[in-house]
């Protein structure tokens, strides 16, 4: 079963000469043939334009190329329909970018071929990735592998059930305050969220973008280290990528943890926590504390500020980037009189709800007679969640958290209530406030029904490989990462729930 | 409209937005609720606070003045609307 590897598993086939990479891209397109009416994880693939790149690699492999020097050769790797691939739709999950071709790769995209991977499909997500449930596609929402009528998480939620489902063996995802991390608790897989700056941000569509962060999606913390290895390190073209040198996060990974300090903020542990997530939480504190760790609590006296904070940032900054969705240059034109009556009738046409509303919240926020008292606070009160944090980090190495307060929720059941839909970001957006880095791994399942449920690891700045070496030895002491869900095949009786992909070409 | 606070009408123009009826009664309710959470920001002392924009502290990045290659004219035309002669089509802007 090909399509129940891991990339490292792959890796090893194929360095042992025992499969090609054509052999693993058809698996992978199979599965997707037989599941994705299912789960709709993808919008679109090229069955062909993929089978030619795994083509290439095999040729490449025949002349002497191997993973030494081409990390992921052969291996497919699937894209969150945001991230920029030259001669790949580009929709970002909106009507407005339905017919949108990137002419150009973004800087991870490049990153990836060069390391020999096979870029095929691109991943259903929330619209310009504002959301936590993937509800807020254009083209139909993403169902969660565990339970076809729970959502898969978001704004990533097309990309962490695609791994967990085994519809490909990895990809890459974006996180502006929560949205690779919390789709990879929903979904059992893991999903690391890099420090701001250690990841190109070119190619990748702008939603906010002091938050914004490309990061892998994978079914171990072993292929998280080795993505991230690949698609981190400075790049000219986007100015707040850091200078900063790239470890070998690979050689991070050990099976012990000892005599390493994780903190616990108190400020986590509150009433709203679900009772089966506590007690999965709990649980792995002790395997850690058994693993050598030294748990210590800490404080972050400013979390309860910090879903009004990233509300007003990031529907701010969002506000202003997507100005430049204005049907002049590139996707949908509705004609009007004149231009200004062409821009609103094209928004209007081409946004959907919760991008309409956080384009409204931000508008206003940064409004006249406005800008002081929401958006310029917010910034401030951004300062003191920082300060928060980089506190704590003075006594602890890392800390660890619930991802989501509950285990996933059901298809509608939060789409009535922004406010409500908000409110359960808590634990994953203050990482990206604080610009610091999060890794969410499994560490349990709710009773009935099974549902996965996530943990998370904050490090410091640039401190990728200290949360790597927890997760690691978390996981290799536990066994939630080795369970994979049940996805029965469609069978001519079972209806469709979703808007099946495209298949192009 | 909906309410004292939010003023709609003038909100959409400023986004450039078109709404119907229904979309600004809903979002209006909407954002007059999320806005009353927002409140609670103003329960902090931030008088001497500095405002954070980005959590890196990169201070105006600048290359060196130099040509590069960039996108193609054709590509950058590529997705465009409405194209003629090699330009963008628009609405008439000058009376």
């Amino acid at each position: 079963m090909l399509d129940q590897l891991t990339v490292t598993g792959l890796s090893s086939l194929l360095a042992r000469g025992e499969t090609s990479s054509r052999e693993i891209t058809q698996t992978f397109l199979q599965r997707i043939e037989q599941i994705e009416p299912l789960i709709h994880a993808f919008i679109s693939w090229d069955a062909a334009d993929a089978l030619r790149q795994a083509d290439h690699a095999d040729k490449l492999r025949a002349t002497g190329a191997s993973q030494a020097d081409k990390p992921l050769l052969g291996i497919p790797i699937a894209l969150k329909d945001i991230i920029a691939v030259r001669g790949h739709p580009l929709t970002c999950g909106s009507r407005i970018l339905a017919n949108f071709v990137s002419p150009y790769d973004s800087t991870v995209a490049e990153k990836l071929k060069t390391a020999g991977a096979v870029l095929f499909g691109r991943l259903n997500l929330d619209e310009f990735a504002m959301g936590s449930s993937t509800e807020n596609s254009a083209f139909g929402p993403t169902r969660n592998p565990w339970a076809l009528d729970r959502v898969p998480g978001g704004s990533s939620g097309g990309a962490a059930a695609a791994v967990a489902a085994g519809e490909c063996p990895a990809a890459l995802g974006s996180d502006t305050g929560g949205s690779i991390r919390q789709p990879a608790a929903f979904c059992g897989v893991v999903g690391l969220k890099p420090t701001y700056g250690r990841v190109s941000r070119y190619g990748l569509v702008a939603y906010a973008s002091s938050l914004d962060q490309i990061g892998p999606i994978t079914a171990t913390v072993t292929d998280a280290a080795l993505l991230l290895e690949v698609i981190s390190g400075y790049d000219p073209r986007d100015s707040t990528s850091v200078q900063e040198p790239v470890p070998r996060y690979l050689d991070a990974l050990r099976e012990d943890v000892k005599g390493i300090r994780i903190g616990l903020p108190r400020e986590y542990m509150t009433g709203i926590l679900h009772p089966e997530v506590r007690k999965a939480i709990v649980n792995a504190m002790t395997v850690l504390e058994q693993l050598g760790a030294h748990l210590v609590e800490v404080s972050l006296p400013h979390t309860e500020y910090a879903i009004a904070t990233y509300y007003l940032i990031a529907p701010a900054e969002a506000s202003s980037n997507l100005a430049r969705y204005d049907g002049v240059r590139y996707g949908l034109r509705v004609d009007g009189p004149d231009p200004v009556a062409m821009y609103s009738a094209t928004r209007g046409a081409g946004f959907g709800p919760e991008v309409k509303r956080r384009i409204m919240l931000g508008t206003y926020a940064l409004s006249s007679g406005y800008y002081e008292a929401y958006y310029l606070r917010a910034q401030k009160v951004r300062t003191l969640i920082r300060q928060d944090f980089l506190r704590a980090f003075e006594l602890v190495d890392a800390m660890l958290t619930p991802v989501s307060p509950t285990p996933p929720f059901m298809l509608g059941e939060k789409s009535g209530n922004p406010l409500d839909m908000y409110l359960s970001d808590i634990f994953t957006l203050s990482c990206n406030l604080a610009g610091i880095c999060g890794i969410s791994v499994p560490c349990g399942f709710t009773t009935a029904p099974r549902l996965p449920i996530g943990i998370q690891f904050l490090g410091r700045p640039f401190g990728e490989e200290t949360i790597l070496r927890i997760a690691y030895a978390y996981e290799q002491a536990t066994s939630w990462h080795k369970e994979r869900p049940i996805v029965p095949c469609v069978g001519p009786d079972i209806s469709q729930p979703g808007i099946p992909g495209t298949k192009l070409a | 409209m909906t309410n004292e606070r939010i003023d709609i009408q003038h909100l959409t123009h400023l986004a450039r937005l078109s709404l119907t009826e229904d979309e600004k009664q809903v979002i209006g309710a909407q954002l007059d609720d999320i806005l009353k959470y927002m409140d609670k920001l103003k329960e902090l002392d931030v008088s001497n606070i500095e405002p954070t924009a980005h959590a890196v502290p990169l201070i105006n990045v600048t290359r060196p003045d130099q040509v590069e290659r960039s996108l193609p004219h054709q590509d950058a035309l590529s997705n465009a609307p409405l194209q003629a002669d090699g330009l963008f089509i628009v609405p008439r802007i000058i009376e």
